[in-house]
């Protein structure tokens, strides 16, 4: 368990940073949605099955769907112009400041005290109990989100916009 | 029936939202419906509910209504009720009978006028803010009552809001009687902290209890009262907005600044009463206010040349009377002299609105003169009311309430024999600028032609207040004529009785008030002397003409304005010119320091959205930092 | 027992997810960035709920996927609105301010 564990979490990381380093824009998304299947299988070994079903159905399936729809509505994306874009330069920054965090965090993992982890069984039924029951007013919102994303996206996604720039 | 005295305050107020809100909608015919209406009907109200308060009286003395709760925090419950007794029956009969006739005297009065639904909407809240104050049961919703009719006048005297003159007219009506509201305001602060009540009952016998006769905190919140009162009432040293207020039309002259308004501070002083007989130094002091003013008052009476100023010092000097009767004690006298005033004051302005409105707004009286042939109503009106202000005996009211006042000054323990001396003095003046004001106007030659007499609208309240102006005082008379008492048996049950001084028995009663009218009749005489056209000093041109020092001082009503200018306006606006400008200073560089740091900023502001989410990572890698750490 | 690892695999997914916002200058690049980190605290609550036995770290998983969905839609509709403006995906060409 500990081993596929580890497999699957250098399978994440590996692919992330194919994500974030490819210039295709369709083989980075192809790359992300090998990480969310390892991320799912994560999440399944934590115990989450549920949630790792849904990672898989909407993030990998749903999400990246749309992602691809809009890459090819976009046309053919300048494959050269991205290369030039991605000199070594720009990433000596941003990589410092990820490494800072990265640091710090896991200076904060590290001093943390370390309880044994008791993972129960049939989590499933309480997850669902806890999500009508006391989260009820979190599903409420997060339909009221639901639906504004939703006019929002049928009015920016329209082709020809009335107003002018 | 009696449950209905919600109903009274609510009239106006209800006529006041629908003329503000559909006034401009509406025909002239209907604005004057429903300005008068609403008054009306809060009259009828009135009698109605009086009607039944006599049934029961004088088993009950007192009605309370509680409408609902105003305020309600921990230690501080104010709510919207009313209090009913004979004092307030008295002051509402009044504000609502009066205030309708004079409503419909300006319905015909301000015909022509463009602000005419205007002018209705805040004749119709000041009386919702004047039966507010009369009727309220505590002393905050009185204050609430005191600083709207403070409003009410202040939208009235710049009715005409073109003329800047009667704007500044105005703004210094409302200044000036603002430095007595704040001083109220502090005692009502006192009153609360020391006795954590409002209601005006409630405080008056927790007061009787805590603090002994004479004590300091009463004496101050006594003298707090005082200052909001004198303000009010326009009485030393906060008389000089009063003459000035007179730029407003002149039936505001007549509802506001003669007949109910300018009398609240002696409606406080009577309703405080328990209180000001806890500190007998401070009603020694609202006699000495009252006589100075009284005097005062009438001696600038004599030699204002504008018809309507003549009144306006004639009011505070009559005022002073009520001030006077109070101080010594006579607290029935004083609302005596209240209601018969009311009446004949109100007649003096609407006679002098007709004569105004008939010269064509001309208000010097020399340019007047010979008016009693063209307007014989206005004249017999006017001089039914200037025969009751001067107190000719027996017939007019004015007699039986300001004899009733001389008497209680005379015969009062509170009271001292120069003060009474002073009081007949005034009455003396009375007489004198009373007639001055009539052989001027109404006698001798033609200067102005009249265009002729006022309307039916105009005559009946005229007529009504002539009525009254006569036969008011024969609620009240003498020991010595008639020995009728009913005025003050009613009002026994609000107010305490004065107690005489010993030996005071018929016989010197006669001759006070034989002194009393000698001093009337010699006033009057004196006029006649003097200014009746045909008479030697008279012909001379000799009426106390301008350019003396004297005349000119009394002209200005003692120079008040002046040294109020020298000792307080002038040295603010020194104090506040040059360091004045040192302090913008600090500011200003407020202004340029907020404009530096605004463009340093916006240049943060680049529009890139990489580098906003470079600053949330670096904000947010300095808190974990400090939470690391 | 695998939860500290998947904290610390959560913060390396961060940090990979915050290199690539800040370093793409293309807008759908950034955007998949953002769904990386997204994943990331997903899997930092999942990682949290599993330590502690308790439902609710799945339970804002939950709520993340559903913001993620909001999200993904509304940002997917501008990423197409301002390539027919702009005619291109660069971030930095879309300033029009002065600062």
């Amino acid at each position: 368990m500990e081993t596929l564990f580890y497999i699957a979490a250098a399978v994440t990381v590996l692919a992330t940073l194919r994500v974030i380093t490819h210039v295709h824009a369709v083989h980075a998304l192809l790359y992300l949605v090998v990480a969310l299947i390892a991320l799912a299988l994560i999440f399944y070994l934590l115990g989450a099955q549920f949630a790792a079903a849904l990672e898989i159905i909407i993030y990998g399936g749903a999400i990246m769907v749309l992602f691809i729809f809009v890459v090819m509505l976009l046309g053919p994306l300048a494959v050269e112009q991205e290369r030039t874009w991605l000199t070594p330069g720009t990433w000596v920054g941003p990589g410092i400041l990820a490494l800072v965090l990265l640091g710090e965090v896991g200076y904060l993992i590290a001093v943390g005290d370390h309880l044994p982890v008791t993972v129960s069984e049939a989590r499933q039924k309480g997850v669902s109990i806890a999500l009508y029951g006391p989260y009820i007013i979190g599903v409420e919102l997060a339909s009221m989100l639901l639906l504004p994303g939703l006019i929002g996206a049928y009015h920016l996604g329209r082709r020809v916009s009335k107003e002018s720039r | 029936m009696i449950s209905l005295l919600w109903l009274i305050p609510a009239l106006p107020l209800a006529g006041f939202l629908v003329l503000a809100l559909f006034g401009g909608r509406f025909t002239r015919q209907q604005v004057a419906w429903v300005g008068c209406g609403s008054v009306g009907t809060a009259a009828f109200t009135t009698a109605l509910v009086g009607w039944e308060f006599f049934q029961g009286f004088p088993d009950h003395e007192s009605y309370h209504q509680t409408l609902w709760n105003w305020i309600d925090t921990s230690g501080l419950t104010v709510g919207v009720s009313w209090y009913l007794d004979a004092l307030s029956l008295l002051m509402v009969a009044v504000i609502t009978g009066i205030g309708f006739l004079i409503h419909l005297y300006s319905a015909e009065y301000m015909a022509g006028d463009e602000g005419y639904a205007r002018f209705f909407a805040y004749m119709n809240l000041f009386v919702a803010a004047m039966l507010t104050l009369v009727l309220a049961d505590n002393l905050l919703l009185l204050y609430l009552g005191w600083e709207g009719v403070g409003l009410c006048s202040y939208l009235l005297i710049g009715f005409w809001y073109r003329e800047p003159e009667y704007g500044t007219a105005a703004q210094k009506a409302f200044i000036v009687t603002r430095i007595g509201d704040t001083a109220f305001a502090i005692g009502l602060f006192i009153l609360f902290t020391q006795l954590k009540s409002l209601s005006i009952q409630q405080v008056q016998s927790l007061a009787t209890e805590a603090w002994p006769v004479g004590s300091n905190l009463a004496t101050i919140v006594a003298v707090l009262f005082l200052i909001g009162a004198v303000g009010k009432s326009a009485q030393l040293p906060l008389q000089v907005w009063l003459p000035d207020a007179m730029a407003g039309p002149t039936p505001v002259s007549a509802l506001i600044h003669a007949a109910t308004m300018v009398t609240a501070g002696v409606y406080l002083i009577a309703r405080m009463h328990h209180l000001f007989a806890l500190a007998p130094l401070v009603q020694e002091v609202i006699a000495v206010i009252g006589l100075a003013t009284l005097l005062l008052a009438a001696t600038s009476a004599l030699v204002q040349q504008d018809i309507k100023r003549v009144l306006a010092y004639s009011t505070m000097s009559q005022i002073g009377y009520m001030f006077l009767a109070l101080g010594v004690g006579a607290w029935s006298a004083a609302l005596f002299h209240f209601l018969t005033h009311s009446c004949f004051k109100a007649l003096l302005f609407l006679a002098a609105g007709s004569v105004i409105k008939s010269l064509h707004h001309e208000q010097n009286i020399f340019w007047m003169g010979g008016l009693r042939r063209h307007l014989p109503w206005t004249f017999w009106t006017f001089l039914i009311g200037a025969a009751a202000m001067s107190g000719i005996p027996l017939i007019t009211s004015g007699f039986y309430s300001k004899d009733w006042i001389l008497w209680s000054v005379w015969s009062s323990p509170l009271s001292h024999r120069w003060i009474w001396y002073g009081a007949l003095l005034g009455a003396m003046l009375t007489g004198l600028y009373s007639f001055r004001l009539i052989f001027r106007v109404f006698f001798g030659e033609v200067r102005t032609q009249p265009t002729g007499e006022p309307g039916l609208a105009m005559r009946v309240p005229l007529v009504v207040l002539a009525f009254l102006a006569l036969t008011v005082g024969f609620l009240e008379m003498p020991h010595t004529l008639g020995n009728v008492t009913l005025f003050s048996q009613y009002l026994s049950h609000a107010l305490p009785t004065m107690e005489l001084l010993p030996g005071m028995d018929e016989s010197s009663e006669t001759r006070e008030q034989l002194a009393v009218t000698v001093s009337a009749l010699l006033g009057i005489g004196l006029a006649a002397i003097l200014f009746l056209p045909g008479s030697n000093f008279s012909r001379r041109g000799a009426d106390l003409s301008t350019g003396r020092p004297l005349v000119t001082l009394l002209q200005s009503g003692w120079g008040f304005d002046r040294l109020y200018d020298r000792a307080c306006v002038r040295p603010w606006f020194l104090l506040t010119r040059n360091p004045g400008e040192l302090l913008d200073r600090g500011y200003e560089w407020l202004t340029v320091g907020a404009e530096s740091c605004h463009r340093w900023m916006s240049h943060t502001q680049t529009g890139h959205v990489r580098w906003y989410a470079a600053t949330v990572v670096v904000g947010t890698l300095v808190l974990l930092g400090l939470f690391a750490m | 027992m695998l939860s500290t690892p998947a904290l610390v695999l959560a913060m390396m997914l961060f940090s990979l997810g915050l290199v690539g916002l800040l370093s793409r200058r293309n807008i759908l690049y950034m955007l998949l960035s953002l769904e990386i980190m997204l994943n990331a605290a997903s899997l930092a609550f999942i990682a949290g709920g599993a330590r502690w036995g308790q439902v609710d770290g799945e339970i804002m998983f939950l709520f993340i996927l559903t913001l993620a969905a909001a999200e993904v839609s509304v940002a997917l509709g501008i990423v197409l609105q301002l390539s027919y403006r702009f005619h291109t995906l660069d971030v930095d060409a879309f300033s029009e301010m002065k600062g």
